[in-house]
């Protein structure tokens, strides 16, 4: 999967969980940007995205996806092996 | 009668299906802002207050519960415990609590939260130590909480994910399983003393979903969720179900198609030979027990109806069927015809006076429930499928018909809507009418015996109730024991059946006034003249007490319009032109009821 397929998909999660349709991220976002990315939410995108992708992060990965970058570089590097 | 499709409330409905079982779980958590936007459309929602005390993460939980209970009509607003307070804040107080007044509060503790687990090493005694340090902190969490006269739900454990002790933990009293199962027992045993606990049955949830789905350890360890946010929709929906039970607005009838629904085949095509019921085959069998199923509903007080597109005679047939569970008089409306079925629920609605919001319609055929669907959104439509399979797993874990108490009037409630239907009082003269069902009533004071009746039946009605007030039953215990408070209640029956409690009414007096907090009857007993029965003892019992004046007060609801001019029809006259307050001297009353013997 490209990042770009991966951004894409992401961001519907973003919209859904923020609540703003017409929200548009990219790989800087973080929580320094949204209102609302507290660590309540973070968790909720986090499930959001392992269920959206099929995939389940590492204890470890969790705490360092800490903007959409990140998140993207993840979802990558478990979608393409 | 003319039938408007509802186009409103076509977005509406896709959302409010994403509630129903079985549940996408990751698409409900996604897409909670948009299931919300839409069920706030509603309107007549009921606002209740409810707290969440929580002894591990809650956001997500009330979330979805806010949607589940937005489907039911409940509009909540939430008091949140601190993270893992639930016991300090109820034990030691907190002002946010205390300003909250919950309508009802909730008790989100898990296994988690189980602090004195028995060690390897321990004695029996020290055991049971344990085991009473336990049971105490909940004593001591409910007494504290007793404070807030309102129910309380209180969730049972789930099972250990593990078992250090394998299969021995189930029967050694050191084992975690065996000491869940004790504690578990000490709740049910509680509940059913105190009727104000409820139990939400987490063991139950769980092992249903399966506990490897129940719990997320990753969700535990980053964000202190004792659940997976698979399970919890599974959990919302059940407290919402609890919580939709306490407040009246449980499902009370289910309405059902014949043909491939009640039995295999078509009665008019295959005849009463060809039909499939029994166990002869698979398929028979299975159209048998859910017979049985739909049997064992009604015996606990839902009410059967028919609706079929068949010949009347046909249709009545199938229940001839030697291996037929449900029999013609399981009933209370049998309507089999070829007019359109939102026609036909409608006409079943008014002759057994229950209300399009409080059916559940079962159809095999996916075009009738999309009529339904469409044309009466009030109506409960689960998507059973045409496999018999699932009808009763849909009708099952939909919870639509969840109680807290299961009463006498429950368990004989169709005999009363038959009855009712079976003596129409159209076209006879109805003085007549009325004096030849010899009606005799009791109205007196209330009694303990009768108090969770009365807490049922006030929490229940809707349509005869002129100030829709709830109350809880130790609200009604405070209110029995004050001498500034009036109580009746009003039993009657009459040459055809006993219909039991129904009518509750309560006065508050102040300054000589005696003014009409509460007053309601259930729907199964209207045009009886019962209200003047009641309303005779009450102003006999202010005469006696040196009251002047009652004041009549009515706050209009959308499904109380009934009652709108009772006031008037009993000579009150509106005070100050508000038509929501009225006001009557108790000296130039007349007694008006003439049909209904009162037993003194």
């Amino acid at each position: 999967m490209t990042r770009i397929e991966v951004l894409n998909r992401i961001q519907g999660i973003f919209r859904d969980i923020f609540n703003d349709s017409e929200l548009i991220i990219d790989n800087h976002t973080s929580a320094v940007n949204i209102d609302g990315w507290d660590s309540l939410n973070h968790i909720n995108l986090i499930s959001a995205i392992q269920k959206e992708f099929g995939i389940k992060f590492d204890l470890f990965e969790i705490h360092h996806l800490n903007n959409v970058g990140a998140m993207i570089n993840s979802v990558v590097k478990r979608t393409t092996n | 009668m003319s039938l408007k499709k509802n186009n409103d409330n076509e977005a509406l409905v896709n959302y409010v299906r994403l509630l129903n079982y079985p549940f996408d779980s990751s698409r409900i958590l996604r897409k909670k802002h948009a299931i919300k936007k839409e069920l706030l459309v509603k309107n007549d929602l009921i606002t209740k207050r409810i707290a969440i005390l929580g002894g591990s993460t809650t956001a997500e939980v009330i979330a979805i519960l806010e949607l589940f209970l937005l489907a039911k009509g409940i509009k909540p607003e939430f008091y949140e415990s601190g993270f893992d307070r639930y016991y300090e804040e109820a034990v030691f107080g907190e002002p946010g609590l205390n300003q909250f007044q919950p309508d009802v509060i909730y008790i989100h503790t898990t296994n988690k939260n189980i602090k004195n687990y028995p060690s390897i090493t321990d004695s029996i005694d020290q055991i049971e130590q344990h085991f009473l340090a336990e049971q105490n902190k909940y004593r001591t969490l409910w007494a504290s909480l007793a404070d807030f006269h309102c129910p309380i739900i209180q969730n049972n454990f789930e099972l250990p994910q593990q078992r250090v002790l394998g299969n021995l933990e189930a029967y050694d009293p050191h084992g975690a399983v065996n000491y869940i199962a004790r504690l578990n027992t000490f709740l049910a045993e509680e509940a059913h003393k105190q009727s104000n606990l409820h139990i939400n049955d987490l063991n139950y949830l769980a092992a249903s979903l399966g506990l490897t789905q129940w719990f997320d350890y990753s969700l535990w360890l980053t964000a202190r969720y004792a659940l997976s946010f698979e399970a919890i929709p599974y959990l919302a929906q059940s407290l919402a179900a609890i919580m939709g039970s306490l407040f009246g607005l449980s499902k009370k009838c289910i309405v059902m198609d014949l043909d491939n629904t009640c039995w295999g085949g078509v009665i008019g095509d295959d005849g009463l030979e060809g039909i499939a019921l029994g166990k002869e085959t698979a398929v028979g069998e299975a159209y048998s027990e859910f017979q049985t199923y739909l049997k064992l509903l009604k015996e606990r007080g839902i009410v059967l109806a028919v609706c079929s597109k068949n010949e009347l005679q046909q249709a009545k047939e199938g229940f001839k069927h030697p291996d037929t569970v449900l029999l013609e008089h399981d009933f209370a409306a049998f309507e089999a015809n070829w007019d359109p079925k939102p026609a036909t629920l409608i006409k079943i609605s008014e002759s057994i006076n229950l209300g399009l919001d409080s059916m559940v319609f079962i159809d095999d055929n996916p075009a009738e429930r999309q009529l339904i669907e469409d044309y009466l959104p009030e109506v409960r439509v689960p998507n059973i499928g045409c496999d018999v399979l699932t009808f009763i797993e849909h009708l099952d874990k939909n919870k639509y018909f969840e109680t807290v108490l299961v009463s006498m009037e429950d368990k004989l409630r169709t005999d009363f809507y038959q009855q009712n239907l079976n003596h129409p009082h159209q076209g006879v003269d109805y003085d007549k009418y009325l004096n030849s069902l010899s009606m005799t009533a009791e109205i007196k004071p209330f009694s303990s015996l009768y108090l969770p009746r009365i807490v049922q039946l006030i929490n229940k009605t809707h349509q005869f109730n002129l100030t829709n007030k709830t109350y809880s039953l130790a609200e009604i215990e405070l209110i029995t024991q004050r001498s500034d408070h009036v109580t009746l209640y009003g039993r009657l029956e009459d040459c055809y059946s006993e219909h039991g409690l129904i009518s509750v009414l309560i006065g508050r007096i102040q300054d000589k006034e005696c003014h009409i907090d509460t007053w309601l009857m259930s729907c199964r007993v209207l045009k009886r003249t019962m209200e003047y029965a009641v309303f005779d003892v009450l102003i006999a019992r202010c005469k006696v007490m040196g009251i002047k004046t009652i004041v009549g007060h009515y706050d209009k609801t959308v499904k109380n319009s009934l009652v709108a001019y009772l006031y008037e029809e009993l000579g009150f006259k509106p005070v100050e032109s508000r038509d929501s307050i009225w006001s009557l001297e108790v000296e130039q009353y007349v007694d008006k009821n003439k049909h209904i013997q009162v037993k003194q």
